[in-house]
């Protein structure tokens, strides 16, 4: 059914069609109203036999959904930024252990300077702990994705996360078709544990494994990483085939079969990315969008086939490897390996810089003109960067960065009159 | 693409107009995205949300810039905050006030727009009326039906009974009536104004 609602409702209602039998979480924004939805949904009794447990800390969150997943209850958790690095150990020790917890995470950059708002900083700190991670580029899709991701996840035996742009999509009211129980169910069987904590059938899960089989207990998960690789379209199609949209995959491409200029993006600025590309394409520039919805496993093959036949290709991303430069360019400079392909990395949007179509279109002319460095950072005001580093220069005691830099700009955003 | 831009104070309901909004635009068939400035909000402190309106399925995400539309729920931001910051030249105004633009020093400003399309209703005594509590976005929700025609009343009050219930619900939509009537009698003058 049609409905016009907030991307937090929708994917509290996705996870609801999806009989979770344990939800935990601690709050945090952006993520809060997913749990305050879900928590709101369970105590109505509707998802019954489904408990609701108010943790005290991410940490806790993570281990209660390893613990209700090793008992064979399909669990779920979400969290964001800071929450997610609290909870970083047991985030490995899910994938380690082969737990398929769903969790998504309401993307929000990391402090400090502390910041609440919207980059990829926080799930591409967690891009190497094993965890299968999908981006949803709008509300449908992260919908979608979360009922797609409990049936990979149960499939392979390893846990999914969901990621969704932090109050771009989690606050953003749009519309969305809202599935009914019936089609979920047909799509989505109950959960059979590849492995449980049965009293009737006692086993151990978690031993320590030393140098003689950790490599290969690594080994194995990598290769049902690369299983998912033929899983996530496969699942996607099927998705499509019931529900009548094409939603998640590995990569999606537009415009792509002339494009001599592609842009790569993860996430909700695809939408943005599209309209810009749509418009510069008016004027003859010959550009393409290259969608990643599955950032692990990294599609390296697909990436390589829908770029191979452009002549440059631009990642913009919202996250960025301190002294290093992109986080996504380098696995996209890998699928490109040996390919004679110029690369730009665009960093954009970090801490909730709006990204405006008016820059876009402004970075991608420069782009087609091979007019851009290397590495770039989009709306970057070289004057503050300049100021506080004349001001470093000229003093030993130049004082705390973020607070130089608020002063300097004003703590009023908007202009007065 | 039709944009809007509601600017208010934290506790006026703010980012609820625009998701009630965006819920009214829906129920007449159309695509709506309604969404925050994604502030850490706090009562009292200036708030911005935005709503765009199309035929097609809206892409774009950037905040709105240059609006059709500017919704301002406290007459007190003009002079603190540039609201008409990127308004379109055609664009519509709707100013949460009993006073004229000139009496709110934004008169000069006012004169560069279309003037039929510039107003102020008192939404906040409204509010008062029928709520009890000083919340004008229902009522400026009605007047900006009234004022553009480009979304229906009982679009809206569907929107308000989407958002509340009961009798919440029922005297919010008393209070988008109320402002719908006050504003259509203000054009009505206006247009037998032009007329004499």
């Amino acid at each position: 059914m049609l409905r016009q609602i907030e991307g937090s409702r929708a994917v509290a209602e996705a996870v609801a069609l999806s009989r979770p039998e344990v939800i935990c979480a601690y709050p945090i924004s952006p993520q809060t109203h997913i749990v305050e939805g879900l928590g709101e949904l369970v105590k109505t009794g509707a998802l019954s036999p489904c408990e609701f447990v108010n943790v005290e800390s991410e940490f806790a969150a993570m281990s209660v959904a390893i613990g209700a997943s090793a008992a064979g209850a399909r669990a779920y958790t979400a969290t964001a930024s800071q929450g997610l690095l609290f909870m970083a150990e047991a985030v490995y020790n899910a994938s380690g252990l082969g737990l398929p917890i769903v969790m998504t995470v309401a993307n929000r950059a990391i402090g400090a300077p502390i910041n609440i708002w919207n980059d990829h900083s926080d799930s591409m700190s967690q891009r190497d702990c094993g965890w299968i991670q999908l981006f949803a580029a709008h509300n449908q899709e992260a919908l979608d994705l979360h009922i797609q991701a409990f049936k990979l996840a149960e499939e392979l035996s390893m846990p999914v996360m969901v990621c969704m742009d932090g109050f771009i999509l989690t606050h953003a009211y749009e519309r969305v078709d809202m599935p009914t129980q019936e089609q979920v169910d047909a799509f989505l069987p109950p959960y059979v544990p590849r492995q449980v904590l049965d009293p009737a059938e006692p086993v151990s899960i978690g031993a320590m494994v030393g140098p003689e089989a950790f490599m290969e207990v690594r080994y194995l998960a990598h290769a049902r990483q690369t299983l998912a690789l033929e899983r996530i379209p496969q699942i996607a199609a099927e998705f499509a085939e019931r529900f009548g949209r094409h939603t998640g995959g590995l990569v999606r491409g537009y415009h792509l079969d002339d494009a001599e200029t592609v842009v790569v993006a993860l996430g909700s600025v695809i939408g943005t990315l599209r309209d810009t590309v749509e418009a510069l394409r008016q004027d003859g520039l010959k550009l393409g969008v290259l969608g990643i919805q599955s950032f692990r496993p990294f599609p390296l093959a697909a990436v390589r086939d829908a770029l191979q036949g452009a002549r440059r290709v631009v990642v913009l991303e919202k996250s960025f490897s301190v002294g290093l430069g992109g986080v996504v360019s380098t696995d996209v400079r890998l699928a490109l390996s040996g390919l004679p392909l110029h690369g730009y990395t665009v960093v954009a949007g970090l801490g909730g810089r709006a990204i405006t179509q008016a820059s876009l279109a402004q970075m991608l002319r420069e782009a087609v003109a091979d007019r851009l460095p290397p590495l770039s950072f989009l709306d970057l005001d070289q004057r503050m960067v300049e100021r506080q580093l004349a001001r470093e220069a000229a003093h030993r005691r130049s004082g705390p960065v973020a607070e130089n830099l608020l002063r300097d700009v004003g703590t009023m955003a908007s202009r007065v009159r | 693409m039709l944009q809007v831009r509601i600017h208010g104070r934290g506790g006026q309901g703010v980012v609820t107009a625009t998701e009630m909004l965006s819920v009214a635009a829906f129920w007449q068939g159309r695509h709506a995205q309604a969404f925050p400035s994604f502030g850490s909000e706090r009562t009292g402190a200036p708030v911005v949300a935005f709503c765009r309106i199309d035929d097609r399925e809206i892409r774009l995400r950037e905040p709105i810039l240059a609006p059709d539309v500017l919704i301002v729920q406290d007459p007190t931001l003009l002079h603190q905050v540039d609201v008409f910051q990127g308004l379109q030249p055609e664009g519509y105004v709707l100013i949460n006030s009993r006073r004229s633009f000139d009496a709110l020093g934004v008169g000069e400003l006012a004169r560069r727009f279309r003037h039929e399309r510039l107003t102020t209703v008192p939404a906040t005594e409204i509010a008062l009326r029928h709520l009890g509590r000083p919340l004008p976005n229902t009522a400026l929700l009605g007047g900006f039906a009234a004022l553009s025609g480009l979304i229906a009343l009982d679009a809206v009050a569907h929107a308000i009974r989407d958002k509340f219930s009961g009798a919440v619900a029922e005297a919010n939509i008393a209070a988008a009536a109320e402002a719908h009537d006050f504003v259509r009698q203000e054009l009505e003058e206006l247009h037998r104004a032009q007329a004499d």
